[in-house]
């Protein structure tokens, strides 16, 4: 557990070298770089703005290309990735790629396009499909719709709503006489009419036409309809050729599908590098390059760097106004607890790493809440299998959220067989369902469902323990920090304070009655208490606005500070959730268990045990994880921790499906 | 009268279920319309706005707990149903702060989590803090759930 010391680190070197030494920088990945000096008349900054959008616009066309390759020959694109492990790529490979990469992208554009063809060829099939739903009435008629008729004759082709027969339609059409009436098609919605009048008679039969809401087809063509509904579809036919010429095309590519993974690796890679030369003060041959390393790292580096490259490197210690990041190092218990302490705030300066001491406590509180044996160790089988099956591959994130879930299993099946939980009752339903005898494990503590005022004293308990852990913490930090005064009064005060209070509590019986305890405390001890907490609270007043110089104050901010009793009383009560949390899991797995026993099939008896365990285990292990999380944060933290450091982000290769290994 | 025991700690086990579960229906269904809209912007965030709309579904959950506790305690999932009228209305008292306490802090829960479905839209990173703060409101929904659950069980004991 701790805070990994940092360096600060220049790197001169001469600018002939300055694409190999960031490569090897990036390989590294231990360096973070910042720009720690100001530029000069000399050395300056590059804009590399224009380089960057080039970069960052082949990442998504990349990126676009690999979805769409995906779309259409899938299964292709590698899965699972955090458990499986990223690709290797040995350094000639990614020099080698630089020939290839040019063709890549043009490849890459070129899938893109095809696969806005094929959209484009879509819209255009539909288009047509809606052109020959107008044209299938017409189909029998072999003039050109858009007809007008011929020196001496108007004709009218359009369409009248609803079913006619040429008897009604003559007899409708008797005022325009002569007039020559052809119906083309005829259905329930629309009647396809031709009629064809004397010039003169044009007027007064269109009107009459009108009055019968007669419309004019919605296209227009110099073609009969049967031959224009020939060419559509061919046309279709085309369209239709070129979506699968296009598609085989796509298909084709699908062997690139490495190529195209690694283009977007290596452009991210390049993205990252020109962040970083953006940053770097550059003169006409040489730059240099400043920002933090850890310290365990800056041996290796340095022999490594000089031996290489004709550099100078130069590390110094990092002073009080330097904004350092963090890094965290913890053993594999405790790591995978860093992401939830950087979730919350990285530490600040002059802030110990709470990270061991909180993983003691995570994973057994976690545990406490979902307290089911067989929950754990499904928990521990499934991220074990994980972790065993992908040891050697497995990313570095996913093997530590595997083994946080691991431990927390580990934790929860212990407090399981404790309370005699194993999927809730399932044994006892079990075997008097099945094989008439009554069998049930015996909790090798108690079970909490039937004694719950125990169980609330033990939670209890648990958060003073977890309390005093936090102060003990602070009282570690102050130590470090050299404030020794602060250590007897705001924590040895307390501590104090608080023990005296517990006692004094204890020895009333109103409490024990309350929480079914019996308890005798020798009179002397009681009346030490007394006067300890006394002696503490006025330590307390006194001290704790000890750095105000007006008594007055001092002594107002004192008496508020004492006032954070009532706080401690609600953190403990808080604990309260442990077995609220650890109930409701046994319960439920209860109610479940007895639901699923009501069928006397052993079929539907498996499906509703099997569906609402899974149900009951997501919701309380989501409910464990938060309220855990939640007493780490309020309560513990609360009493020594802030945070506000920054974490560390080291100039890497950030990729997403390759590894680049180093030449040894 | 006394017949009316055991309707009073019925009616108790019922709005028990059925309050709170209406509430926490309500606030996920709250965090839903605001996840999604995240999700259709960003969907690799899909992960923890699920999580940040789960959280007020808990409060139905409780209610279901104390309904069951007190249905097996007062006899109707089997056993004998005799209760006195007192102590039926003791059963029903007792279901109270989970049904008042579990309806609103369900709303009032959802609203915190749709701000931070808000914040961890804009800024993923502060996840940890965002989930704090609904689970915050929580609190007062399991310290209902625990004097409901400890009234429920300190009533069977008793002897009227």
């Amino acid at each position: 557990m701790a805070v990994l010391q940092m360096q600060k680190i220049s790197i001169y070197a001469l600018k002939k070298d300055r694409k190999k030494l960031l490569e090897f920088l990036q390989r590294r990945g231990v360096v973070e770089i910042n720009n720690l000096l100001p530029e000069d008349a000399v050395f300056k900054r590059n804009d590399v703005s224009e380089a960057m959008q080039n970069i960052e616009k082949n990442i998504s066309l990349a990126k676009d290309a690999i979805d769409i390759l995906d779309s259409y020959v899938p299964d292709k694109k590698p899965s699972l990735i955090a458990l499986k492990g990223k690709k290797v790529v040995t350094e000639e490979g990614y020099a080698s790629f630089r020939e290839k990469y040019k063709p890549t992208v043009n490849e890459v554009k070129r899938v893109i396009s095809l696969h806005k063809e094929i959209a484009e060829s879509k819209a255009e099939i539909l288009k047509h499909q809606t052109q020959i739903d107008i044209l299938k009435p017409w189909v029998t008629f072999d003039i050109p719709l858009n007809f007008d008729g011929t020196k001496q004759t108007k004709c009218f082709i359009g369409s009248l709503p609803n079913e006619w027969n040429l008897e009604a339609l003559y007899k409708c059409l008797a005022e325009g006489t002569p007039v020559e009436i052809d119906i083309v098609s005829s259905s329930k919605e629309q009647t396809c009419i031709f009629a064809l009048c004397p010039i003169e008679n044009a007027d007064k039969v269109y009107d009459i036409l009108r009055e019968m809401n007669f419309s004019y087809p919605s296209i227009s063509m110099d073609t009969a309809p049967s031959e224009q509904l020939n060419r559509i579809n061919s046309q279709l036919s085309e369209l239709e050729q070129t979506i699968s010429d296009a598609e085989k095309e796509i298909k084709s590519y699908a062997d690139h599908l490495d190529d195209f993974l690694f283009l977007q690796d290596y452009d991210t890679m390049r993205a990252e590098k020109y962040n970083v030369i953006c940053q770097l003060l550059q003169s006409e041959h040489a730059f240099i390059l400043t920002g933090y390393i850890p310290e365990r790292d800056v041996k290796r580096l340095e022999t490594d760097i000089s031996a290489r490259f004709d550099v100078c490197v130069e590390t110094t210690e990092v002073s009080e106004e330097d904004d350092a990041p963090v890094l965290l190092q913890n053993n594999g218990f405790a790591s995978p607890m860093e992401g939830v302490v950087a979730s919350f705030s990285p530490p600040g300066k002059g802030e110990v790493d709470p990270t061991m001491v909180m993983a003691v406590f995570y994973y057994v509180l976690f545990g406490l809440m979902l307290s089911d044996a067989g929950y754990g160790f499904l928990m521990v089988a499934v991220c074990g299998f994980g972790l065993i099956k992908y040891r050697k591959t497995i990313e570095e994130g996913m093997k530590k959220t595997l083994r946080m879930y691991l431990f927390c299993g580990l934790s929860t099946a212990f407090w399981g067989i404790m309370f005699g939980s194993y999927f809730g009752d399932i044994v006892d339903v079990v075997s008097s369902k099945f094989f008439g005898t009554k069998l049930s494990i015996p909790p090798v503590w108690f079970v909490p469902v039937n004694e719950p005022m125990r169980m609330l004293t033990f939670s209890m308990l648990l958060g003073i323990i977890h309390l005093f852990a936090g102060l003990g913490m602070k009282a570690y930090q102050l130590y470090k920090q050299k404030d020794y005064k602060g250590i007897i009064f705001d924590v040895f005060f307390w501590y104090a304070l608080l023990t005296s209070l517990v006692i004094l509590l204890l020895s009333m019986e109103m409490v024990t009655g309350i929480l079914g305890i019996s308890l005798t405390i020798p009179a002397v001890v009681l009346r030490i208490a007394k006067y300890l907490a006394l002696l503490s609270a006025a330590g307390i007043i006194l001290t704790s606005g000890r750095e105000s110089r007006n008594p007055f104050k001092r002594v107002l901010k004192g008496v508020y500070a004492l006032y954070g009793v009532s706080g401690y009383l609600g953190d403990v009560l808080s604990y309260s959730r442990l077995l609220a949390l650890g109930l409701a899991t046994g319960v439920i797995c209860t109610v479940i268990n007895q639901m699923a026993s009501m069928v006397n099939s052993v079929i539907i008896f498996t499906v509703v045990v099997i569906i609402g365990h899974l149900l009951n285990f997501g919701i309380n292990a989501l409910g464990a994880y938060v309220h855990a999380c939640r007493l780490q944060y309020v309560e513990f933290f609360g009493k020594f921790y802030e945070g506000g450091g920054r974490l560390f982000h080291p100039f890497n290769e950030n990729t997403k499906y390759y590894n680049i290994k180093e030449k040894m | 009268m006394d017949k009316f025991g055991i309707v009073l700690a019925a009616i108790g086990a019922i709005l028990a279920a059925l309050v709170p579960g209406i509430a926490s229906a309500k606030a996920v269904s709250m965090g839903g319309v605001a996840g999604a809209g995240v999700i259709t912007e960003d969907p690799s965030k899909f992960g923890k706005v699920l999580i940040l709309q789960l959280l007020p579904g808990t409060q139905g959950i409780y209610g279901l707990l104390i309904s069951f506790i007190t249905l097996s305690q007062i006899g109707v999932l089997g056993g004998s149903s005799e209760i006195s009228f007192v102590k039926g209305a003791m059963y029903l008292g007792a279901c109270l702060p989970i049904i008042i306490v579990g309806y609103t802090s369900a709303i009032r829960q959802a609203n915190a989590s749709i701000a931070s479905i808000h914040v961890v839209a804009k800024k993923p990173e502060q996840f940890g803090k965002a989930m704090i703060f609904p689970a915050m409101v929580e609190t007062y929904a399991i310290l209902a759930l625990l004097i409901s659950m400890l009234a429920i069980n300190g009533i069977t004991g008793i002897n009227i």
